[in-house]
């Protein structure tokens, strides 16, 4: 207790230099929290994605389409419990700035294969006898304002046009890590307007997904997969939903790399700018540790007083820095839009931050915790006076 | 009145080493101080009192000879061992008080206790008594920069004593204060050593601070100037 309330009046000696170093670890934990945030929603899709879906597309590449004849030939390999198709749509709401993912869904079986896709029975009933119906998800509903019953309107990018649908449901995701920002239509309603406008796009999809048993099965049924349409005009090549997802992270793995660098960085900083207050503050007490050796105290004793110091407050900016970092990723996901389908902190990004600030106030410490362990007496009492 | 020795130094020699250089400081030093004695260690600068104050205190370490205290040769303890026999043995009142600034004038004083396994209780009762001895029991919570330089001397007296150590060793204990100041804290290591037979080696540099001493010991050039110099008060 008594050294606890020297080390808590310690820290407070120099109020204005302990207050920055406070904001300093502040913004550092901050920094650290969002930019592990935004690295997390860039992995979201892959860390949500189940083991018992399978997704083919072109071997070529993800923008050959694949014939709709494979569907029911997919669906006769063993282990395939379910198979569904949508198509990529690409349209633009109003401005280029409104991007979302749209897809063209086969409903009746793509929803049962998501089934943490939430919709109420009555609006899921109305969107599959709409044929220009449309499931909207909650957070997208709630960034343009779409309610049950509107009219939006997308101008097509792959599939020219002004193609119109009626938002007749909206999902919720079954928790928070759900992505709640897509916009799904009846593939249907996409290929009939194909046969009349571009007949040779039509009897296409972008991709298959497939429902399997267990996930153990998955490198067994997507070997068969592929080897069914092995040489001929389309081969396919299936994996894991999480595959998948992750074949789109690949592509900006330089941006992923350098976000986590600069997070680190940001920790190295502040660990620099803490280690420099706390050789500041043991410097001007070498008289203190010296009269404390000189009454009998350990090095240990005064390498606890200062790891206690610097750990405090690395501590006190840590839990300011985490409880700032909620609102900030609610603005940053606000500003982001439906970029970032899933966007929230996660305990793993507190527990880093947690540790990050341990880490700082560690290294801080050890420094001026060896000298004053180090220090001779007589030459810390020459430093007074 | 003294008694039999407890300190003993025999032959004792310190120097330093500055670059390549090696300064000789203390120079085959052997005298004793008795037990309940009030010694003024008096000198030159570089003469080598506070090194020899020093040594007796347990902060440094002599380059060879014995330095017995209370039956313990202390030349031959490690540091750590060193540290706790410091907590025990030795009280210290430094020129500028060394008093820690973020701890009151009760906390100060109680800091030597935490070495101690007293309870709580224990070491209020003490620290109460020596705020009481040295007359600040009203400037308990008070902190060293609300106090004026005698009651932070005195304090450091207080804090001196609260082990009730068997050694008190002061350097220039009113080497900062004015004289009202100076002759208050002489008078209150003069009552500490005659009421409370408390053994006490004082370097100074002030004639009239060690006017109060029983025995002066003269130091120059690291050796005792001579045995006569030794003065006895009555």
């Amino acid at each position: 207790m008594y050294f606890a309330k020297l080390v808590v009046r310690n820290a407070m000696r120099h109020r204005l230099r302990t207050g920055l170093t406070l904001l300093g670890i502040v913004v550092a934990i901050v920094a650290f929290g969002l930019l592990r945030t935004v690295v997390e929603a860039w992995f979201a899709g892959a860390e949500n994605a189940s083991a018992t879906r399978l997704v083919t597309r072109n071997a070529i590449s993800l923008v050959f389409p694949l014939p709709i004849t494979y569907r029911e030939r997919i669906r006769q390999v063993d282990g395939v419990d379910s198979v569904s198709h949508a198509n990529w749509f690409g349209g633009v709401y109003v401005t280029e700035r409104n991007f979302f993912p749209q897809f063209a869904v086969d409903a009746d079986s793509y929803f049962p294969l998501y089934p943490e896709y939430r919709l109420e029975p009555e609006q899921w009933s109305a969107f599959l006898r709409d044929r220009k119906g449309c499931v909207v998800g909650r957070k997208l509903a709630r960034q343009h304002g779409f309610k049950v019953g509107d009219v939006v309107a997308l101008r097509g990018t792959i599939f020219p046009g002004t193609w119109e649908f009626v938002v007749r449901a909206i999902y919720d995701g079954a928790d928070a890590n759900t992505d709640t920002s897509q916009f799904f239509f009846h593939w249907e309603y996409l290929n009939e307007t194909l046969k009349k406008k571009l007949p040779r796009r039509s009897n296409t999809v972008g991709v298959y997904v497939i429902g399997i048993d267990q996930a153990s099965n998955a490198a067994a049924v997507s070997a068969s997969v592929d080897r069914m349409f092995r040489n001929s005009l389309a081969e396919t090549l299936t994996e894991t939903e999480k595959a998948f997802q992750l074949g789109f992270v690949a592509m900006t793995e330089a941006i992923v790399t350098a976000i986590q660098m600069v997070s680190f960085l940001v920790i190295f900083i502040i660990m620099a700018v803490m280690a420099n207050t706390m050789a500041m503050t043991a410097r001007e007490r070498l008289a203190e540790y010296a009269t404390m050796k000189a009454l009998g105290f350990g090095p240990a004793r005064l390498i606890g007083l200062i790891f206690g110091e610097s750990l405090a407050i690395a501590l006190v900016g840590a839990g300011l820095g985490i409880a700032a970092t909620f609102p900030v990723a609610q603005w940053f996901a606000g500003q982001t839009g439906t970029l970032f389908p899933v966007f929230g902190v996660s305990q793993e990004t507190v527990a880093l931050q947690l540790a990050a600030a341990l880490l700082v106030g560690a290294v801080a410490a050890l420094f001026p915790g060896l000298r004053a362990a180090r220090l001779r007496i007589v030459d810390g009492l020459r430093n007074i006076g | 009145m003294p008694g039999a020795p407890i300190v003993e130094i025999r032959h004792l020699f310190k120097s330093y080493r500055r670059g390549g250089l090696v300064i000789p400081v203390l120079h085959d030093l052997s005298f004793d101080i008795a037990q309940g004695e009030f010694m003024a260690l008096m000198g030159p600068s570089g003469s080598g009192k506070s090194t020899l104050l020093n040594l007796i205190a347990g902060i440094d370490k002599p380059d060879s000879g014995e330095l017995r205290i209370g039956e313990q040769d202390i030349s031959a303890l490690s540091e750590s061992e060193l540290a706790d026999w410091r907590a025990a043995n030795i009280g210290f009142i430094f020129q500028f008080y060394n008093l820690m600034p973020v701890l009151s004038a009760f906390e100060n004083i109680e800091l030597p206790l935490l070495l101690t396994n007293l309870g709580r209780r224990d070491r209020r009762e003490r620290v109460e008594f020596s705020l009481q001895m040295v007359g600040l029991a009203e400037r308990a919570a008070h902190y060293p920069s609300e106090l004026s330089g005698g009651q932070q001397q005195r304090v450091a007296i207080a804090r001196a004593i609260i082990t009730d150590p068997l050694l008190i060793v002061a350097d220039e204990p009113t080497g900062d204060l004015d004289r009202v100041s100076a002759a208050e804290i002489l008078a209150l290591l003069e009552r500490l050593n005659r009421e409370m037979g408390k053994t006490i080696v004082m370097v100074t540099h002030d004639q009239r601070a060690s006017e109060r001493a029983r025995v002066i010991k003269h130091l120059d050039k690291g050796e005792l100037a001579d045995d006569e110099s030794i003065a006895v008060k009555v």
